[in-house]
């Protein structure tokens, strides 16, 4: 690694002015960056800790709505989502393993909106906001492609607002190496229609499956499936599987989270 | 520089680290902890799991200024007050849960972290908690058979593979 200054404050507002500092990045739970900053990817000047912060913490219920903070661990979510949202609990609790998930945070995995990552496909799929520092965000505004989000340099992720399904499911084809999603699937059900959102499958980072959603809106059935095929244009071509293989996953693995939903 | 306080096996040790210091530097090189171990160093391998404040965490990616102020327990603190081997580390090496022991301070770690929440667990759910420990010489039977028993569970059934 290069070498960097730690600073840990206690306040979002300490956080952001310490932000200010040229070449400064925040580092939520470490889980991705710090192996980055060990391959030399990064080179911050200063590396602003946000661990210490604790309005930023927690998951908290309130009616249709699950109230995350950007700073809540894995494991917490696993542990405190459960009764809530249970198939959000259930993709945190098989992110990584038990010593990352003690780390790694919501906040820092939906930054960094890496296209294997599971929570991106959570939030979109439930039309998640992702609240800052300084504003909300839908979350179809918020995913712009591959590591690429709405966020402005400096801008902390206090929170994400869940509206709570009235079911829902996430199903992992793993890339047995890595344990990533080769292709993840997040099937959420809302009295206004249905969401899919598809990750680990495209060069584009997480996507909403349209056709899956119109179809499943009307009948929330894996049969309703049938007739659609997902298509593999721009859909991630490399040694663990071409983009037909993750296209043909894409509705396996759909209909596996509609038939655990129901 | 800066200077950090960690209590490790309820020993506080302080030292001076860069930012860029990892916890398992400080551990091996500041407390003379070489009992975590560096596997990998990209977290995946899990030799270096020791407990922040009673949660596993991979040393190698965390830095000791995170840990400033907390507490740490390694493989070292794991022995009972009499300094006998505790239930677990003695049905490792009862049930030869180990071969060349690289893994093995990161296995206990994590295998212990796993009782304190879950006493009795299953096969499986042993299994899945030590996804992020890797042994390369066991083939994980024995490891597994070796927290069953540390449980309490009976495993005169389980053949030795």
């Amino acid at each position: 690694m290069y070498a960097f200054d730690v600073t840990r404050p206690k306040t979002v507002a300490e956080a952001v002015e310490a932000l200010g500092a040229e070449e400064a990045q925040a580092l939520g739970g470490g889980q991705t960056l710090i192996p980055t900053l060990k391959q030399r990817l990064a080179s911050p000047s200063v590396l602003v800790s946000l661990a210490s912060i604790d309005e930023i913490k927690g998951v908290c219920a309130d009616g249709d709505t699950l109230t995350i903070g950007g700073g809540t661990t894995h494991a917490t979510v696993a542990q405190e989502a459960a009764a809530t949202y249970p198939a959000l609990a259930a993709l945190a609790a098989n992110i990584g393993d038990p010593a990352v998930r003690n780390r790694g945070t919501i906040g820092g995995s939906l930054a960094n909106n890496d296209p294997s990552a599971c929570y991106p496909s959570a939030a979109l799929a439930s039309n998640a906001t992702i609240v800052t520092n300084t504003r909300e965000i839908a979350a179809d505004d918020y995913f712009q492609g591959l590591f690429t989000t709405a966020l402005e340099p400096g801008e902390i992720i206090t929170g994400v607002k869940f509206p709570v399904p009235q079911a829902a499911n996430y199903q992992k084809f793993v890339q047995p190496a890595s344990r990533f999603s080769l292709v993840g699937v997040f099937v959420a059900k809302y009295a206004d229609g249905v969401r899919v959102a598809v990750t680990g499958a495209s060069e584009g980072g997480v996507f909403r499956w349209t056709e899956a959603e119109a179809a499943l809106s009307a009948d929330f059935s894996p049969a309703a499936l049938d007739g659609l095929t997902a298509s593999a244009d721009g859909l991630i071509n490399d040694l663990h599987g071409d983009a037909e293989y993750r296209a043909h996953l894409i509705k396996v693995m759909t209909k596996r989270a509609v038939a655990a939903a129901n | 520089m800066t200077k950090v306080t960690i209590k490790v096996n309820g020993k506080p040790v302080t030292a001076e680290v860069e930012g860029r210091t990892l916890l398992v530097e400080f551990l091996r090189e500041k407390s003379r902890n070489t009992g975590t171990h560096v596997g990998c160093d990209t977290s995946q391998c899990g030799a270096c799991v020791v407990h922040v404040n009673g949660n596993a965490v991979k040393s190698c990616t965390m830095f000791a200024i995170e840990a400033d102020g907390a507490e740490v327990r390694t493989v070292e603190g794991m022995q009972n007050a009499d300094g006998s081997l505790s239930a677990l580390q003695a049905a490792f090496q009862e049930h030869h849960g180990l071969q060349c022991g690289f893994c093995t301070p990161g296995m206990i770690m994590s295998a212990s972290d796993l009782l304190k929440n879950n006493p009795k667990p299953t096969e499986a759910e042993i299994r899945h908690h030590l996804e992020g420990n890797i042994c390369r010489c066991t083939g994980y039977h024995n490891i597994v058979k070796a927290i069953m028993a540390a449980s309490g569970q009976d495993v005169s059934n389980i053949a030795a593979e």
